[in-house]
Protein backbone atom coordinates (compact mmCIF):
# COMPACT_ATOMS: atom_id res chain seq x y z
CA UNK A 1 0.00 0.00 0.00
CA UNK A 2 1.42 3.39 -0.84
CA UNK A 3 2.43 5.23 2.02
CA UNK A 4 1.31 8.84 1.81
CA UNK A 5 0.00 11.68 3.97
CA UNK A 6 -2.60 14.66 2.77
CA UNK A 7 -1.62 18.10 3.44
CA UNK A 8 -4.31 20.70 3.29
CA UNK A 9 -2.65 24.06 3.11
CA UNK A 10 -3.68 27.62 3.28
CA UNK A 11 -2.98 29.46 0.15
CA UNK A 12 -3.05 33.34 0.02
CA UNK A 13 -2.12 35.42 -2.37
CA UNK A 14 -2.12 39.05 -1.70
CA UNK A 15 -2.06 39.95 -5.26
CA UNK A 16 -5.34 38.00 -6.27
CA UNK A 17 -7.06 36.88 -3.20
CA UNK A 18 -9.78 38.04 -1.42
CA UNK A 19 -9.25 35.64 1.55
CA UNK A 20 -7.03 32.59 1.98
CA UNK A 21 -8.70 28.89 0.56
CA UNK A 22 -7.00 25.53 1.38
CA UNK A 23 -5.29 23.54 -1.41
CA UNK A 24 -4.27 20.14 -1.16
CA UNK A 25 -1.12 18.11 -1.54
CA UNK A 26 -0.50 14.66 -1.41
CA UNK A 27 3.44 13.86 0.14
CA UNK A 28 4.75 10.03 1.05
CA UNK A 29 4.13 9.46 4.21
CA UNK A 30 7.99 9.08 5.38
CA UNK A 31 7.82 8.61 9.36
CA UNK A 32 11.39 10.49 9.72
CA UNK A 33 9.69 13.31 8.33
CA UNK A 34 8.30 16.13 9.97
CA UNK A 35 6.16 18.72 8.74
CA UNK A 36 8.51 21.34 7.29
CA UNK A 37 9.71 18.30 5.06
CA UNK A 38 6.75 17.44 3.57
CA UNK A 39 6.65 21.32 2.80
CA UNK A 40 9.86 21.40 1.25
CA UNK A 41 8.79 18.64 -0.94
CA UNK A 42 5.88 20.11 -2.04
CA UNK A 43 8.06 23.11 -2.58
CA UNK A 44 10.69 21.49 -4.57
CA UNK A 45 8.91 18.87 -6.82
CA UNK A 46 5.24 20.35 -7.04
CA UNK A 47 4.81 23.99 -6.39
CA UNK A 48 7.85 26.45 -5.96
CA UNK A 49 5.45 29.33 -5.17
CA UNK A 50 4.24 28.23 -1.70
CA UNK A 51 5.55 30.48 0.92
CA UNK A 52 6.76 29.84 4.30
CA UNK A 53 9.15 30.60 6.88
CA UNK A 54 11.71 28.18 8.42
CA UNK A 55 15.81 28.43 8.87
CA UNK A 56 17.36 26.38 11.60
CA UNK A 57 15.23 22.88 10.94
CA UNK A 58 15.88 22.27 14.35
CA UNK A 59 13.60 23.96 17.03
CA UNK A 60 16.06 26.87 17.68
CA UNK A 61 15.29 29.74 15.96
CA UNK A 62 11.67 29.73 15.85
CA UNK A 63 10.87 31.16 12.74
CA UNK A 64 8.40 28.03 11.19
CA UNK A 65 5.65 28.08 13.95
CA UNK A 66 2.20 27.26 11.89
CA UNK A 67 -0.95 25.95 13.10
CA UNK A 68 -1.26 22.11 12.32
CA UNK A 69 -4.69 20.41 12.68
CA UNK A 70 -5.46 23.90 14.52
CA UNK A 71 -2.27 23.61 17.00
CA UNK A 72 0.18 25.75 16.95
CA UNK A 73 3.66 24.03 16.30
CA UNK A 74 6.80 24.45 15.40
CA UNK A 75 6.91 22.38 11.88
CA UNK A 76 10.50 21.63 12.42
CA UNK A 77 9.33 19.54 15.31
CA UNK A 78 6.09 18.34 14.41
CA UNK A 79 6.40 14.03 12.78
CA UNK A 80 4.04 12.99 10.25
CA UNK A 81 3.90 10.07 11.96
CA UNK A 82 1.63 11.85 15.06
CA UNK A 83 -0.64 12.33 12.18
CA UNK A 84 -0.38 8.29 11.29
CA UNK A 85 -0.91 6.94 7.42
CA UNK A 86 -2.95 8.45 5.22
CA UNK A 87 -4.05 11.06 7.62
CA UNK A 88 -5.32 14.37 6.35
CA UNK A 89 -3.31 17.47 8.21
CA UNK A 90 -3.94 21.34 7.65
CA UNK A 91 -1.42 23.47 8.29
CA UNK A 92 -2.31 27.10 8.53
CA UNK A 93 -0.43 30.14 9.20
CA UNK A 94 -0.28 31.16 12.81
CA UNK A 95 -3.21 32.50 14.39
CA UNK A 96 -4.44 36.23 15.25
CA UNK A 97 -1.60 37.60 12.63
CA UNK A 98 -2.25 39.26 9.78
CA UNK A 99 -1.22 37.03 6.71
CA UNK A 100 1.49 37.90 4.41
CA UNK A 101 1.26 35.19 2.08
CA UNK A 102 0.21 31.94 2.40
CA UNK A 103 1.59 30.98 5.47
CA UNK A 104 3.67 34.11 6.25
CA UNK A 105 2.91 35.93 9.20
CA UNK A 106 3.21 39.38 10.15
CA UNK A 107 5.47 40.15 12.64
CA UNK A 108 6.12 43.89 13.43
CA UNK A 109 3.43 44.03 16.20
CA UNK A 110 4.68 41.86 17.88
CA UNK A 111 8.43 43.14 17.65
CA UNK A 112 7.27 46.58 18.79
CA UNK A 113 5.66 44.51 21.78
CA UNK A 114 8.78 42.57 22.18
CA UNK A 115 10.83 45.66 22.79
CA UNK A 116 8.17 47.87 24.63
CA UNK A 117 8.80 45.66 27.46
CA UNK A 118 12.74 46.59 27.69
CA UNK A 119 13.98 43.30 27.93
CA UNK A 120 17.52 43.92 28.49
CA UNK A 121 19.32 45.08 31.29
CA UNK A 122 18.86 47.96 33.18
CA UNK A 123 21.30 49.44 35.80
CA UNK A 124 20.90 52.62 37.16
CA UNK A 125 24.75 52.75 38.17
CA UNK A 126 26.51 51.15 35.10
CA UNK A 127 30.10 50.10 37.19
CA UNK A 128 33.40 50.97 34.87
CA UNK A 129 34.97 47.97 32.70
CA UNK A 130 37.53 47.88 35.18
CA UNK A 131 35.13 46.58 38.34
CA UNK A 132 34.77 43.32 36.32
CA UNK A 133 32.04 41.19 35.70
CA UNK A 134 28.33 40.27 37.24
CA UNK A 135 28.99 37.67 39.35
CA UNK A 136 25.80 35.24 39.49
CA UNK A 137 25.05 32.03 41.83
CA UNK A 138 23.65 29.07 39.87
CA UNK A 139 20.90 29.44 42.23
CA UNK A 140 20.36 33.42 40.76
CA UNK A 141 20.75 32.12 37.82
CA UNK A 142 18.30 29.14 38.34
CA UNK A 143 15.70 31.96 39.15
CA UNK A 144 15.00 33.21 35.88
CA UNK A 145 16.17 30.44 33.56
CA UNK A 146 13.03 29.09 32.85
CA UNK A 147 12.08 32.29 31.27
CA UNK A 148 15.17 33.33 29.17
CA UNK A 149 14.58 30.18 27.12
CA UNK A 150 12.36 31.82 24.54
CA UNK A 151 12.81 31.53 20.94
CA UNK A 152 10.44 34.25 20.09
CA UNK A 153 8.45 31.79 18.00
CA UNK A 154 4.98 33.26 18.95
CA UNK A 155 3.51 29.65 18.99
CA UNK A 156 1.80 31.43 22.83
CA UNK A 157 0.40 34.39 21.09
CA UNK A 158 -1.47 31.70 18.63
CA UNK A 159 -2.36 30.25 21.33
CA UNK A 160 -3.83 33.05 23.13
CA UNK A 161 -7.67 34.22 22.90
CA UNK A 162 -6.68 37.49 24.47
CA UNK A 163 -3.99 38.27 21.62
CA UNK A 164 -7.02 37.79 18.96
CA UNK A 165 -9.55 39.44 21.27
CA UNK A 166 -7.15 42.89 22.11
CA UNK A 167 -5.28 43.32 19.64
CA UNK A 168 -2.88 45.80 22.15
CA UNK A 169 -2.06 43.30 24.83
CA UNK A 170 1.57 43.03 25.19
CA UNK A 171 1.10 38.89 25.58
CA UNK A 172 3.10 36.08 26.35
CA UNK A 173 6.13 35.49 25.35
CA UNK A 174 7.16 39.74 25.93
CA UNK A 175 5.29 39.52 29.74
CA UNK A 176 7.55 36.70 30.39
CA UNK A 177 10.47 38.13 28.90
CA UNK A 178 9.67 41.35 31.35
CA UNK A 179 9.83 39.02 34.27
CA UNK A 180 12.94 37.10 33.43
CA UNK A 181 14.87 40.51 33.40
CA UNK A 182 12.87 41.26 36.31
CA UNK A 183 14.00 38.18 38.00
CA UNK A 184 17.45 38.59 37.41
CA UNK A 185 19.68 40.04 39.98
CA UNK A 186 21.87 42.06 37.96
CA UNK A 187 18.70 44.04 36.71
CA UNK A 188 17.50 47.21 38.14
CA UNK A 189 15.02 47.77 35.91
CA UNK A 190 11.91 46.18 37.48
CA UNK A 191 10.40 49.29 38.90
CA UNK A 192 10.70 51.13 35.60
CA UNK A 193 9.12 48.03 33.59
CA UNK A 194 5.73 47.61 36.38
CA UNK A 195 5.19 51.38 34.72
CA UNK A 196 5.01 49.40 31.36
CA UNK A 197 3.14 47.16 32.29
CA UNK A 198 0.62 46.84 35.17
CA UNK A 199 -1.70 48.30 32.71
CA UNK A 200 -4.77 46.78 31.71
CA UNK A 201 -2.97 45.70 28.40
CA UNK A 202 -0.19 44.43 29.73
CA UNK A 203 -0.31 41.70 32.76
CA UNK A 204 -3.99 42.61 34.08
CA UNK A 205 -5.13 42.05 30.74
CA UNK A 206 -4.17 38.28 30.94
CA UNK A 207 -6.78 35.59 32.63
CA UNK A 208 -4.84 33.10 33.07
CA UNK A 209 -6.12 30.67 29.95
CA UNK A 210 -2.68 29.04 30.59
CA UNK A 211 -3.20 27.78 26.72
CA UNK A 212 0.28 29.54 26.05
CA UNK A 213 2.17 27.68 28.70
CA UNK A 214 0.86 24.74 27.00
CA UNK A 215 1.77 25.12 23.56
CA UNK A 216 5.31 26.78 24.05
CA UNK A 217 8.13 24.21 22.86
CA UNK A 218 10.36 25.91 24.98
CA UNK A 219 8.55 25.20 28.41
CA UNK A 220 9.07 28.68 29.10
CA UNK A 221 5.89 28.54 31.03
CA UNK A 222 4.78 32.42 30.25
CA UNK A 223 1.36 32.10 32.38
CA UNK A 224 3.35 31.54 35.20
CA UNK A 225 5.46 34.15 34.95
CA UNK A 226 2.73 36.21 34.16
CA UNK A 227 0.59 35.74 37.45
CA UNK A 228 3.74 35.92 39.44
CA UNK A 229 3.72 39.31 37.97
CA UNK A 230 0.48 39.95 39.07
CA UNK A 231 1.56 39.03 42.27
CA UNK A 232 4.21 41.36 42.25
CA UNK A 233 2.22 44.46 40.99
CA UNK A 234 -0.60 44.13 43.44
CA UNK A 235 1.85 43.77 46.62
CA UNK A 236 3.49 46.71 45.15
CA UNK A 237 0.01 48.67 45.15
CA UNK A 238 -0.40 47.45 48.51
CA UNK A 239 2.64 49.23 49.38
CA UNK A 240 2.10 52.33 47.02
CA UNK A 241 -0.80 52.76 49.22
CA UNK A 242 0.77 52.28 52.67
CA UNK A 243 3.48 54.60 51.78
CA UNK A 244 2.02 57.21 49.09
CA UNK A 245 5.54 58.18 48.27
CA UNK A 246 6.41 55.39 46.65
CA UNK A 247 3.31 55.38 44.59
CA UNK A 248 4.33 58.71 43.37
CA UNK A 249 7.22 57.93 41.55
CA UNK A 250 6.07 54.92 40.17
CA UNK A 251 3.19 57.64 38.10
CA UNK A 252 5.62 59.60 37.39
CA UNK A 253 7.22 56.44 35.29
CA UNK A 254 4.01 55.36 33.91
CA UNK A 255 3.47 58.22 31.20
CA UNK A 256 6.93 59.10 30.95
CA UNK B 1 1.08 53.72 28.72
CA UNK B 2 -0.69 51.84 26.32
CA UNK B 3 1.11 49.73 23.50
CA UNK B 4 -0.58 50.45 20.21
CA UNK B 5 -0.97 48.38 17.42
CA UNK B 6 1.95 48.77 15.59
CA UNK B 7 1.46 46.07 12.68
CA UNK B 8 0.70 48.93 10.08
CA UNK B 9 -2.20 48.83 7.56
CA UNK B 10 -1.18 46.93 4.76
CA UNK B 11 -4.01 46.55 2.00
CA UNK B 12 -2.85 43.33 0.98
CA UNK B 13 -2.65 41.78 4.27
CA UNK B 14 -5.24 39.33 5.56
CA UNK B 15 -6.39 39.43 8.92
CA UNK B 16 -9.13 36.74 10.16
CA UNK B 17 -11.80 38.05 12.15
CA UNK B 18 -12.18 36.40 15.72
CA UNK B 19 -15.41 34.84 15.71
CA UNK B 20 -17.79 35.96 19.00
CA UNK B 21 -17.67 32.31 19.35
CA UNK B 22 -14.45 31.86 19.85
CA UNK B 23 -14.84 29.63 23.05
CA UNK B 24 -16.27 26.77 21.32
CA UNK B 25 -13.25 26.36 18.77
CA UNK B 26 -11.35 23.85 20.97
CA UNK B 27 -12.74 22.14 24.03
CA UNK B 28 -9.86 23.45 25.95
CA UNK B 29 -11.29 27.13 25.52
CA UNK B 30 -14.39 26.08 26.34
CA UNK B 31 -12.82 24.66 29.32
CA UNK B 32 -11.42 27.55 30.34
CA UNK B 33 -14.92 29.70 29.62
CA UNK B 34 -16.17 26.64 32.17
CA UNK B 35 -13.95 27.75 34.76
CA UNK B 36 -14.46 31.35 34.65
CA UNK B 37 -18.50 30.58 34.87
CA UNK B 38 -17.81 28.76 38.09
CA UNK B 39 -17.48 31.80 39.66
CA UNK B 40 -21.27 32.48 38.93
CA UNK B 41 -21.68 28.99 41.30
CA UNK B 42 -20.07 31.17 44.14
CA UNK B 43 -21.84 34.09 43.60
CA UNK B 44 -24.99 31.77 43.62
CA UNK B 45 -23.72 29.88 46.84
CA UNK B 46 -23.46 32.73 48.19
CA UNK B 47 -26.98 34.32 47.45
CA UNK B 48 -28.30 31.06 49.02
CA UNK B 49 -26.12 31.93 52.44
CA UNK B 50 -27.57 35.00 52.48
CA UNK B 51 -30.99 33.70 52.18
CA UNK B 52 -30.77 31.25 55.08
CA UNK B 53 -29.21 33.84 56.92
CA UNK B 54 -32.34 36.04 56.39
CA UNK B 55 -34.73 33.07 57.41
CA UNK B 56 -32.69 32.92 60.64
CA UNK B 57 -33.23 36.64 61.27
CA UNK B 58 -36.80 36.10 60.77
CA UNK B 59 -37.66 33.60 62.66
CA UNK B 60 -38.31 29.25 62.85
CA UNK B 61 -41.22 29.94 60.03
CA UNK B 62 -38.90 31.82 57.47
CA UNK B 63 -36.73 28.96 58.43
CA UNK B 64 -38.72 26.55 57.83
CA UNK B 65 -39.94 27.98 54.58
CA UNK B 66 -36.25 28.22 53.49
CA UNK B 67 -35.83 24.72 53.77
CA UNK B 68 -38.89 24.06 52.35
CA UNK B 69 -37.69 26.15 48.84
CA UNK B 70 -34.59 24.48 48.62
CA UNK B 71 -36.16 21.17 48.42
CA UNK B 72 -37.98 22.31 45.05
CA UNK B 73 -37.05 20.05 42.27
CA UNK B 74 -35.64 22.84 40.09
CA UNK B 75 -33.69 24.60 43.20
CA UNK B 76 -32.46 21.24 43.42
CA UNK B 77 -31.32 20.58 40.46
CA UNK B 78 -30.05 24.40 39.80
CA UNK B 79 -27.80 23.66 43.82
CA UNK B 80 -26.49 20.03 42.09
CA UNK B 81 -25.48 21.90 38.90
CA UNK B 82 -23.60 24.83 40.89
CA UNK B 83 -21.80 22.43 43.45
CA UNK B 84 -20.42 20.38 40.65
CA UNK B 85 -19.03 23.79 39.27
CA UNK B 86 -17.99 24.62 42.59
CA UNK B 87 -15.75 21.17 42.49
CA UNK B 88 -14.09 22.51 39.55
CA UNK B 89 -13.55 26.00 40.91
CA UNK B 90 -11.74 24.47 43.87
CA UNK B 91 -9.52 21.80 41.48
CA UNK B 92 -8.62 24.69 38.85
CA UNK B 93 -8.04 26.84 41.73
CA UNK B 94 -5.39 24.37 43.71
CA UNK B 95 -4.00 23.40 40.71
CA UNK B 96 -3.42 26.68 39.72
CA UNK B 97 -2.13 28.29 42.58
CA UNK B 98 1.33 26.92 42.51
CA UNK B 99 1.82 28.31 39.26
CA UNK B 100 1.27 31.78 40.56
CA UNK B 101 3.04 31.44 43.54
CA UNK B 102 6.35 29.01 42.65
CA UNK B 103 7.50 27.40 46.06
CA UNK B 104 11.52 27.24 46.19
CA UNK B 105 13.57 25.46 48.84
CA UNK B 106 17.11 25.32 48.88
CA UNK B 107 17.03 27.20 45.63
CA UNK B 108 15.27 24.09 43.93
CA UNK B 109 11.68 24.64 42.90
CA UNK B 110 9.38 22.42 44.67
CA UNK B 111 7.27 20.03 42.34
CA UNK B 112 3.64 21.48 41.78
CA UNK B 113 1.28 18.59 43.00
CA UNK B 114 3.78 18.41 46.27
CA UNK B 115 2.61 22.58 46.41
CA UNK B 116 -0.87 21.81 45.80
CA UNK B 117 -1.38 18.98 47.74
CA UNK B 118 -1.51 20.93 51.66
CA UNK B 119 -4.57 22.48 49.76
CA UNK B 120 -6.53 19.78 49.70
CA UNK B 121 -5.90 18.48 53.14
CA UNK B 122 -6.66 22.22 54.24
CA UNK B 123 -10.30 21.79 52.42
CA UNK B 124 -11.00 18.19 54.05
CA UNK B 125 -10.15 19.61 57.02
CA UNK B 126 -12.03 22.94 56.75
CA UNK B 127 -15.26 20.94 55.24
CA UNK B 128 -15.43 18.55 58.07
CA UNK B 129 -14.60 21.38 60.24
CA UNK B 130 -17.81 22.85 59.08
CA UNK B 131 -20.22 20.12 58.51
CA UNK B 132 -19.01 18.94 62.37
CA UNK B 133 -20.17 22.43 63.76
CA UNK B 134 -23.76 22.44 61.70
CA UNK B 135 -24.69 18.92 62.53
CA UNK B 136 -23.54 18.83 66.40
CA UNK B 137 -26.14 18.04 68.62
CA UNK B 138 -26.00 20.43 71.17
CA UNK C 1 -8.30 54.22 30.93
CA UNK C 2 -8.51 52.68 34.54
CA UNK C 3 -5.11 53.82 36.34
CA UNK C 4 -2.88 50.75 36.45
CA UNK C 5 -2.84 50.48 40.37
CA UNK C 6 -6.53 49.82 40.76
CA UNK C 7 -6.74 46.67 39.05
CA UNK C 8 -3.25 45.07 41.69
CA UNK C 9 -6.36 46.34 44.49
CA UNK C 10 -9.35 44.26 42.53
CA UNK C 11 -7.10 41.14 41.52
CA UNK C 12 -6.05 40.77 45.70
CA UNK C 13 -9.84 40.55 46.18
CA UNK C 14 -10.43 38.51 43.17
CA UNK C 15 -7.39 35.92 44.51
CA UNK C 16 -8.51 36.26 47.84
CA UNK C 17 -12.29 35.58 47.28
CA UNK C 18 -11.07 32.37 44.79
CA UNK C 19 -9.18 30.55 47.92
CA UNK C 20 -11.95 31.46 50.54
CA UNK C 21 -14.71 30.35 47.29
CA UNK C 22 -12.64 26.70 46.90
CA UNK C 23 -11.69 26.20 50.68
CA UNK C 24 -15.12 27.37 52.44
CA UNK C 25 -17.80 27.30 50.00
CA UNK C 26 -18.19 23.39 48.41
CA UNK C 27 -19.48 22.20 51.84
CA UNK C 28 -21.85 25.26 52.64
CA UNK C 29 -23.71 24.40 49.41
CA UNK C 30 -23.12 21.07 49.74
CA UNK C 31 -25.00 20.81 53.54
CA UNK C 32 -28.22 23.34 52.55
CA UNK C 33 -28.64 22.82 48.89
CA UNK C 34 -28.22 19.17 48.21
CA UNK C 35 -27.90 17.18 51.20
CA UNK C 36 -30.64 18.67 53.55
CA UNK C 37 -33.10 18.90 50.88
CA UNK C 38 -32.49 14.95 49.72
CA UNK C 39 -32.70 13.77 53.51
CA UNK C 40 -29.17 12.34 53.44
CA UNK C 41 -28.03 13.94 56.47
CA UNK C 42 -31.19 15.79 59.06
CA UNK C 43 -32.04 19.13 58.96
CA UNK C 44 -30.08 21.20 61.84
CA UNK C 45 -32.77 22.75 63.87
CA UNK C 46 -33.55 26.16 63.50
CA UNK C 47 -32.56 26.80 67.36
CA UNK C 48 -29.20 25.09 66.70
CA UNK C 49 -28.19 27.02 63.47
CA UNK C 50 -29.43 30.34 65.37
CA UNK C 51 -26.72 29.99 68.24
CA UNK C 52 -24.07 28.75 65.67
CA UNK C 53 -24.66 32.10 64.09
CA UNK C 54 -24.58 34.20 66.84
CA UNK C 55 -21.34 33.38 68.28
CA UNK C 56 -18.72 35.83 67.26
CA UNK C 57 -16.26 33.26 65.57
CA UNK C 58 -19.62 32.27 63.30
CA UNK C 59 -20.32 35.77 62.07
CA UNK C 60 -16.30 36.48 61.41
CA UNK C 61 -16.35 33.11 58.87
CA UNK C 62 -19.58 34.25 57.73
CA UNK C 63 -18.80 37.64 56.91
CA UNK C 64 -15.69 36.62 55.07
CA UNK C 65 -17.42 33.74 53.28
CA UNK C 66 -19.99 36.21 51.88
CA UNK C 67 -18.25 39.06 51.18
CA UNK C 68 -14.67 38.25 49.22
CA UNK C 69 -16.56 35.25 46.99
CA UNK C 70 -18.26 38.50 45.66
CA UNK C 71 -15.51 39.99 44.43
CA UNK C 72 -13.90 36.88 43.27
CA UNK C 73 -17.00 36.67 41.48
CA UNK C 74 -17.40 40.29 40.07
CA UNK C 75 -13.74 39.99 38.87
CA UNK C 76 -14.09 36.39 37.07
CA UNK C 77 -17.66 37.69 35.64
CA UNK C 78 -16.42 40.73 34.26
CA UNK C 79 -13.47 39.48 32.44
CA UNK C 80 -16.18 36.63 31.08
CA UNK C 81 -17.84 39.52 30.05
CA UNK C 82 -15.63 41.20 27.91
CA UNK C 83 -13.77 38.03 26.28
CA UNK C 84 -16.90 35.58 25.96
CA UNK C 85 -19.49 38.14 24.57
CA UNK C 86 -17.01 41.16 23.17
CA UNK C 87 -19.00 43.84 24.64
CA UNK C 88 -15.87 45.84 25.24
CA UNK C 89 -18.33 49.28 24.46
CA UNK C 90 -20.13 48.43 27.72
CA UNK C 91 -16.63 48.27 29.28
CA UNK C 92 -17.95 50.60 32.27
CA UNK C 93 -21.54 49.54 32.56
CA UNK C 94 -20.15 45.81 33.20
CA UNK C 95 -18.26 47.31 35.77
CA UNK C 96 -20.36 49.14 37.76
CA UNK C 97 -22.99 45.88 37.31
CA UNK C 98 -19.95 43.48 38.78
CA UNK C 99 -18.61 45.57 41.53
CA UNK C 100 -22.05 47.09 42.39
CA UNK C 101 -23.45 43.78 42.95
CA UNK C 102 -20.45 42.76 45.00
CA UNK C 103 -20.58 45.62 47.11
CA UNK C 104 -24.48 45.22 47.99
CA UNK C 105 -24.12 41.28 48.58
CA UNK C 106 -21.33 42.24 50.89
CA UNK C 107 -23.27 44.99 52.87
CA UNK C 108 -26.61 42.51 52.79
CA UNK C 109 -24.46 40.07 54.71
CA UNK C 110 -23.12 42.46 57.70
CA UNK C 111 -26.38 44.22 58.15
CA UNK C 112 -27.90 40.03 58.41
CA UNK C 113 -24.93 38.82 60.84
CA UNK C 114 -25.14 42.60 62.65
CA UNK C 115 -28.96 41.87 63.42
CA UNK C 116 -29.14 38.09 63.72
S1 LIG D 1 7.32 31.86 25.18
FE1 LIG D 1 7.50 29.86 24.17
S2 LIG D 1 5.81 29.85 22.67
FE2 LIG D 1 6.11 31.97 23.30
S3 LIG D 1 7.49 32.84 21.76
FE3 LIG D 1 8.77 32.11 23.47
S4 LIG D 1 9.38 30.03 22.92
FE4 LIG D 1 7.64 30.59 21.58
S1 LIG E 1 13.04 25.89 11.54
FE1 LIG E 1 14.01 26.88 13.24
S2 LIG E 1 12.59 26.43 14.85
FE2 LIG E 1 11.79 25.29 13.20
Amino acid sequence: MAEKIVLEIARYAPEKDEKPSFQSFEVPFRKEWVVLDALNHIKDKVDGSLTYRWSCRMGVCGSCGMMVNGEPKLTCATFLSSYGNGATVRVEPLRYFPVIRDLVTALSDFLVKLQSVKPWLIRKDEPPLSAGEFLQTPEQLDIYKQFSMCINCTLCYAACPVVGLEPTFVGPAALALAQRYNMDNRDQGAEERLGLLAHPEGIWGCTFVGECTRVCPKHVDPAGAIQQYKLKAALEWVKGFILPRGSEDQSKEVRP
Amino acid sequence: MSVQPSTEFHPRWYRAPVSTYWWMGSWRYSLFILRELTSVAVAWSVVVTLLLLRSLLKGPDAYAHFTHRMQAPWMLALNIIAFCFLLLHTITWFNLAPRAMPVRVGGKRVPEFLVAAPNYVLWVVASAAIAWFVLRKS
Amino acid sequence: MSKPSNEGFFWLLFSAGGVVAAVFIPVLLFLFGVAFPLGWLPQPSYEHLLTLARSPLARIFLFVVCSLPLFHWAHRFRFTLYDGLQVKHLNEAIFVLCYGGALVGTLLSGYLLLKI
